[in-house]
């Protein structure tokens, strides 16, 4: 379980989040939603520390991650698998050897099971023959999926994803969708993922938040949000452009 | 008034802040040298990169800085009817001074600019938030590796500046101009001794440090925006020229 309480941050004076709280069920899938620039990838990075915030909270298994110290730090973000929004492969390295790369670094595993784990994850998201090339030469899709591939390699407790869907094709975006769908089934992880993927995005997520002006306009089962009396969560589900939330 | 005063605080308490963090980045990325496991191949991965790339740079400017010195040289020496030293003045200002100087330039201008590039787009495309996410220190996995490559790779080069420099030299005074071939080498070997080449690869050690250093810094902590990566390399380059030709001279007046 993942805790978020009263969590501030802000970049040089531009308070992005004031004041969120948030609670994250172990083993089920919770989509955050919001315009973009709300602080969704912010939010997002907090939950593994990789910002820290200067007021607030947050509490991983009951630890308060951003009061730790390197090496305790270290141990929970190895809890965490995370897909960020630009893939964020490492430019240098093959798609396999970025998938293998976590193997290698933080495991005692020979060669050879490296080898098989990175080639089955290669194959679940479609990509056991691109496995050679570098994430230069491959499509926006493709290094989304080889992320996807790193962000599972280590079979983490807890999956982070931003936006794996947007830039892709819908058949891609659907396929994508999919496949986060069948590992949460296979592997039971603890999902949050950021989409603008309304309303596919739905049809697997257990829970719905939304994050606007600095704070969480409202969370609820997937069933319940959909038909949300909140302004700004109904305003954001029809696009409509009057209402609570400002469109520039 | 009181308006200007704060502002010179302001930006002098935020040169000090950098500064500061500046030192606290080369603290960290000795401090992960020592930390096991280590990262020997990345070491020699970079010597291999720094040494690839700049290699031919380095040989093609101290073959002209070389023969220039050979002109220049041979002229001013003919006027005191010394044109048997050329070979100890030229040896003498490249091993000192030139040698590990221009290098040092040709090092930043080729390599540190690609360092400070590459470590910009780690971070401005998330991949060193990446390392992070997966537990793994991206000062001593990336900058770590950098620092020490420059250290060993730096006065290696140099060495190769200062013999092809003074071949250059020798093939403008001697074969060219018709200085004696012996006296060049004799008048060398008589005036060159072990402080000079030692001196100049000491500071050429200590310019590797710095090209690493700034160009890692620089690049690493790169804004994440779309200039990012150009400002963090535009800086890197113009700091290191800086401090390279002023921590030259502190070194000489320590040294000579
Ligand atoms: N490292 C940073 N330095 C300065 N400002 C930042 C930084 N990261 C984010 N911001 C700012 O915080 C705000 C929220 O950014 P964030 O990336 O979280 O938006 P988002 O909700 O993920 O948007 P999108 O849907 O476009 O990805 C933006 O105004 C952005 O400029
Ligand atoms: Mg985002």
């Amino acid at each position: 379980m993942i805790r978020v309480i009263d969590l501030y941050k802000n970049f040089a004076g531009h308070q992005v989040l004031k004041g969120v709280n948030l609670d994250i069920e172990t083993g089920k899938i919770t989509t955050i939603i919001g315009g973009s620039g709300s602080g969704k990838t912010v939010l997002l990075k907090h939950l593994n520390a990789l910002l820290l915030p200067e007021r607030g909270q947050i509490l991983v298994d009951g630890a308060d991650i951003t009061r730790l110290g390197d090496r305790a730090l270290n141990q929970i973000r190895q809890k965490f698998g995370v897909l960020f929004q630009g893939a964020a492969l490492l430019d240098f390295m093959t798609i396999f050897d970025n998938v293998a790369f976590p193997l290698r670094e933080k495991t005692e595993l020979g060669e050879a099971d490296i080898r098989d784990k990175v080639s089955e994850r290669l194959r679940q998201v479609g990509l056991e023959s691109m496995g050679y090339k570098y994430p230069a030469e491959v499509s926006g899709g493709m290094k989304k999926r080889a992320g996807l591939a790193r962000a599972l390699v280590m079979d983490p407790e807890i999956v982070l994803f931003d936006e794996p869907t947007t830039g892709l094709d819908p058949l891609l975006g659907k396929s994508i969708h999919q496949l986060i769908a069948r590992m949460h089934a296979t592997f039971g992880f603890t999902g949050v993922m950021v989409s603008h993927d309304i309303p596919e995005v739905f049809k697997f997520s257990d829970r719905v938040a939304m994050l606007a002006d600095g704070v969480i306009q409202a969370v609820a089962p997937t069933k319940e949000f959909v038909v949300s009396e909140n302004p700004a969560v109904r305003q954001f589900l029809r696009g409509e452009l009057e209402g609570p939330i400002e469109v520039m | 008034m009181l308006f200007i005063v704060r502002q010179i605080g302001a930006v002098t308490t935020a040169h000090l802040f950098g500064m500061g963090r500046g030192f606290l980045f080369l603290l960290s990325a000795f401090a992960w040298v020592f930390r096991p496991p280590a990262k020997l191949r990345l070491i020699v991965k970079h010597i291999k990169e720094i040494g690839v790339d700049s290699l031919s740079v380095v040989v093609l400017s101290g073959a002209f800085t070389g023969m220039v010195l050979g002109l220049q040289g041979y002229y001013s020496l003919r006027k005191f009817n010394a044109e048997s030293w050329l070979g100890s003045a030229v040896a003498l200002a490249l091993l000192r001074e030139l040698g590990p100087v221009l290098s040092a330039f040709m090092v930043t201008g080729r390599t540190g600019s690609a360092m400070a590039a590459e470590l910009g787009t780690m971070r401005v495309t998330e991949q060193i938030d990446a390392l992070y996410s997966m537990a793994i220190n991206p000062v001593k996995y990336l900058v770590s590796p950098r620092i020490i490559a420059g250290l060993i790779a730096m006065p290696l080069l140099t060495s190769i500046f200062n013999v092809v420099g003074i071949y250059g030299a020798f093939l403008i005074g001697v074969e060219l101009l018709g200085v004696s071939s012996g006296s060049y080498f004799a008048g060398m070997e008589g005036s060159v001794v072990f402080q000079d080449v030692y001196s100049g690869l000491l500071k050429s050690v200590s310019f590797g440090l710095i090209i690493t250093w700034v160009c890692c810094y620089k690049g690493f902590n790169a804004p994440p925006m779309a200039t990012g990566v150009s400002q963090a390399t535009t800086e890197s380059v113009v700091l290191s020229f800086v401090l390279i030709l002023v921590w030259d001279y502190f070194l000489t007046s320590i040294m000579l």
